[in-house]
């Protein structure tokens, strides 16, 4: 694993320097490394907890604007190079306190109605933003600088991602999927629920807030209409897709919904297929492809709800690859045969 | 009258008006809720469509109010019923978020189907006269009053069938223990295709007059006002039928009350952030009962 | 001293009083079973003591320490462990994991070291994943680690519950119905199972059960409830004759 790391961190430092591939295709990677965040951080809360948060890009936005704010209005214009990171870390920090505001109604309310909690708090964040006109009101704000880069997306999302996956395989991520199986019974085997709840909020806002920083400088421009309920929608949708309780599901589901969206474009559908003999291509040209604007947000939540139909968990649903589990707890799960010389004790070797 | 009191009852009338609205769509997500347990995201999108029906339908056929708005009702009953066969049914017994999740995009299905026939905003044609009168600084507009009248009738007709009707009775079963039902010799499958029949008539009776009052619709028209309409149906009590209606009208006053004092901006601010107070001191809603959990 | 002492306990749902003069002195190392009929308050106690509940009126101590008001997890802490009447496994974790969860309370490292799994965090988990296998050994369960909760069979599933439990290292362990779904073979080795695990673990045991045999076999002392009162108290022998006990059992004709 830590060679893949540094292998992929040389990758995403030799891109942008030796321009390997076109801007496009790194702006499409960017966005698929923002997503990973983005997915990966939800599926904590909904996945590994069983919530069904709708927050998630409220929080989104809040890290965006904080990161801006920080980038265009208070940190010296010549230093921003260097200290982009600290604006993306303070963003999450900001972001992070908001999570815990989040967490707190869900020490007493779970299901449906911590989700429209959560669908409250969005709508609330979209609205109060879009009231101060300091920050541009409805009309956001443009112009903001290009500091997000492909090596830089490339770190965060290797270590947010690896935090996550640490947090998930420690005695807190079990607390927080012995709370989604059965929150009573993990209170009264030792679990401090209130705890594991708040620091589950947390960590995910966190996240979402450096996706929303990175996004930000990335996009260039930010305002409320960007961070509504069909950005959450599309979250949900590579959350859900991918699986849930599954770091390798949110990766994949962030991925394949990224790359699937951008494939589906008109002008890469054409140039993909432009090998075909213009007998064959022009009719699909003219009745398919040049359609494939509108047909293409029709077509993903169609597969969507097909997937769903036919994969209700997603496609790694509960599941993960062997290759983000810790050694340690794939070897404390060995099944050794039982060892000789134990007396029964009344302890039945049939059911 | 006095001008304050004029404006106030002003007010009122916007407020039963908007209620109104709301109400019809509320009761949907209610009904679905009560006897699915699901929230149908998909809900607001069919009042959009709603609208849309009614848009065609003055277009294309030029018919009067009364065909039309039977027309659009009827058209988006089907739809909530053909919804409901192809995409939830299959997921009865699946995990709850997974039929969520569908619903999700179900509605994104809808919004960018609408998209690709009209992508720009569409103006409805005027299907009613609207006739106003002046009552002592009051201005009461026929219109207004064809929206609150039709919408308390249907109303009252649906409290009618769910608490006095055996479809009803049915309904109100499936929401305690969809298991049983079938015991007592009730179809399961057509009860639920009648409550989404009923649901997405509703929604499709509250497009049509949203679109007589507004008449500029586009296809993302449903999603603000599902959503409010959702978070009303709670405040009320999801899954109670009154509850519904009591929450729609407190959410129709509420908007009223803010945009009369508060800078129109600030209108879905302030709307949610109520919302959200009245959720957090009384999860269950209004008439909500919380389902008790044996330990 | 005491172990446990419930004075004047009383619980109401709304307005129904559930759990009346509740009075109870357990000492340690005891055997005590709690019986009476269906709905008569004896898991409402459970959820009393553990905290699932905040008794309305009375006081429970536990160790000279008050229980009222405390949550669960704190009680748990405290090293009271309970099982359920229907079982309560984390069903689609896999078996170590359920009796990893177990050990939440008795690990130190922060969020920050389980971020990094650095500093307390590699020593703890080891520690935790030695003393659940070992638990998994005592059980005979080893060899089914990595099984989904779910899946097991429902004995073992009872066994994994009563394991779970133990691995909060309790002083005292609250068994509720522990022999639900048996045959009176496997009853017999239930009961010794309970006194084994009562020697090997020095618990004291408070248990609900219905099965007779079980609570007469082994029980040391016996309360019976009815209606959420205390109807009877003492020995087995005593119980077993007691009238208002075979009346509220069987019925006033067969007492009488």
């Amino acid at each position: 694993m830590p060679l893949l790391l540094v292998s992929g961190m040389v990758l995403a430092l030799a891109i942008p320097r030796f321009n390997l591939y076109n801007n496009y295709v790194q702006m499409l990677l960017m966005y698929v490394g923002i997503n990973i965040i983005l997915a990966t951080s939800l599926n904590l809360v909904n996945g590994y907890m069983g919530e069904f948060s709708l927050a998630h890009a409220g929080f989104m936005a809040v890290g965006a604007y904080t990161s801006v704010l920080l980038t265009m209005h208070v940190l010296p214009p010549e230093t921003l190079a260097a200290t982009f990171p600290l604006a993306v870390l303070a963003a999450g920090a900001v972001t992070s306190l908001m999570g815990l505001l989040v967490a707190i109604p869900s020490f007493k309310v779970r299901g449906d109605y911590l989700a429209i909690i959560t669908l409250a708090f969005l709508m609330i964040v979209k609205s109060a933003l879009e009231n101060i006109d300091a920050i541009g009101g409805p009309r956001g704000i443009p112009g903001i600088p290009r500091l997000t880069s492909v090596p830089w997306v490339f770190a965060w999302t290797v270590t947010l991602v690896w935090l996550i996956r640490n947090f998930v395989y420690s005695r807190y991520g079990r607390g927080v999927q012995a709370i989604r199986e059965d929150e009573i019974a993990s209170d009264l085997m030792s679990v401090d629920t209130r705890r594991v709840k708040i620091l589950a909020f947390m960590l995910s806002s966190f996240c979402a807030g450096v996706a929303g920083a990175l996004f930000a400088h990335l996009l260039q421009f930010i305002s409320p209409r960007v961070f509504d309920i069909v950005k959450t929608t599309e979250v949900l949708i590579m959350v859900y897709l991918g699986g849930i309780a599954s770091i390798g599901g949110s990766i994949l589901g962030a991925a394949v919904y990224t790359l699937l969206l951008e494939i589906l474009r008109p002008s890469t559908v054409a140039s993909l297929l432009s090998w075909l003999p213009a007998g064959l291509f022009d009719p699909l040209n003219k009745y398919v492809i040049s359609h494939l604007g509108v047909l293409r947000m029709i077509i993903m939540p169609l597969l969507l709800v097909l997937v769903m139909i036919y994969w209700p968990r997603g496609i790694m649903g509960k599941r993960e690859f062997r290759i983000f589990v810790p050694r340690r707890d794939k070897e404390a799960h060995r099944q050794k045969p039982v060892t000789e010389g134990m007396s029964n004790h009344g302890v039945a070797d049939s059911p | 009258m006095n001008p304050e009191t004029a404006y106030w009852l002003q007010q009122a009338l916007n407020a039963l008006q908007l209620g109104s609205i709301y109400a019809l769509i509320a009761l949907g997500y209610s009904m679905v809720y009560g006897t699915l347990s699901m929230i149908n995201f998909a809900h607001g999108d069919v009042f959009m469509v709603g609208a849309f029906l009614c848009f065609l339908v003055g277009t294309a056929l030029g018919l009067p109010f009364v065909p039309t708005l039977l027309l659009s009702m009827c058209g988006a009953a089907v739809l909530g019923v053909t919804i409901e066969r192809l995409a939830y049914k299959p997921l009865r017994n699946a995990p709850r978020v997974s039929a969520i999740i569908t619903a999700l995009g179900v509605g994104l299905i809808l919004e960018n189907v609408m998209l690709a026939f009209y992508p720009y905003p569409q103006n409805v044609p005027r299907l009613l006269e609207n006739v106003t009168w002046q009552l002592g600084g009051v201005s009461i507009s026929s219109l207004q009053l064809v929206i609150i009248g039709l919408s308390v009738a249907l109303m009252l007709v649906l409290d009618h069938v769910v608490h006095r009707t055996p479809v009803g009775m049915a309904m109100r079963a499936i929401s305690w223990d969809k298991s049983y039902v079938p015991l007592m010799g009730i179809s399961v499958n057509l009860v639920i295709s009648i409550t989404f029949a009923i649901g997405a008539g509703l929604a499709g009776a509250a497009g049509t007059m949203y679109a007589l009052a507004y008449p500029v619709i586009d296809p993302y028209m449903g999603i603000l006002i599902g959503w409010k309409a959702f978070i009303a149906a709670v405040v009320g009590g999801i899954g109670n039928v009154r509850g519904a209606m009591i929450g729609a009208f407190i959410l129709g006053a509420v908007e009223i009350m803010v945009v009369a004092l508060l800078p129109s901006t600030y209108r879905d601010l302030v709307v949610f952030s109520l919302l959200l107070a009245l959720i957090i001191a009384r999860p269950h809603g209004i008439l909500g009962q919380p389902r008790v959990q044996k330990i | 001293m005491a172990l446990l002492t419930a004075r004047n306990v009383a619980h109401n749902f709304g307005g129904l009083r559930a759990i009346d003069d509740f009075n109870l002195e357990l000492s340690q190392g005891e055997l005590m079973g709690l019986i009476g009929p269906n709905g008569a308050g004896k898991t409402t106690v459970f959820n009393l003591i553990t905290g699932v509940y905040r008794a309305s009126e009375g006081s429970i101590r536990f160790r000279d320490r008050e229980l009222v008001g405390r949550t669960p997890h704190e009680i748990t802490a405290l090293r009271i462990a309970r099982t359920f009447q229907n079982i309560r496994l984390f069903r689609d974790l896999s078996v170590l994991d359920n009796v990893r969860i177990a050990h939440y309370s008795q690990s130190r490292y922060s969020p920050v070291e389980a971020m990094l799994h650095a500093g307390r965090f590699r020593r703890e988990e080891q520690r935790i994943i030695g003393h659940s296998r070992d638990l998994l050994a005592i059980f005979k369960l080893e060899h089914l680690a990595a099984e989904t909760a779910s899946s097991l069979p429902y004995g073992y599933q009872r066994r994994l519950e009563i394991a779970r439990a133990l691995a909060t290292r309790p002083e005292l362990l609250l068994l509720d119905e522990p022999a639900a779904g048996m045959n009176p073979a496997e009853i017999d080795q239930l009961m010794e199972f309970i006194l084994w695990i009562r020697r090997e673990f020095q618990l004291t045991v408070l248990l609900i059960e219905h099965q007779m045999k079980l609570v007469m076999g082994i029980c040391e002392r016996i309360k019976v409830l009815d209606f959420g009162k205390t109807l009877a108290e003492g020995s087995p022998a005593v119980v077993r004759s007691d009238p208002m006990v075979l009346e509220a059992y069987l019925g006033e004709k067969v007492a009488g």
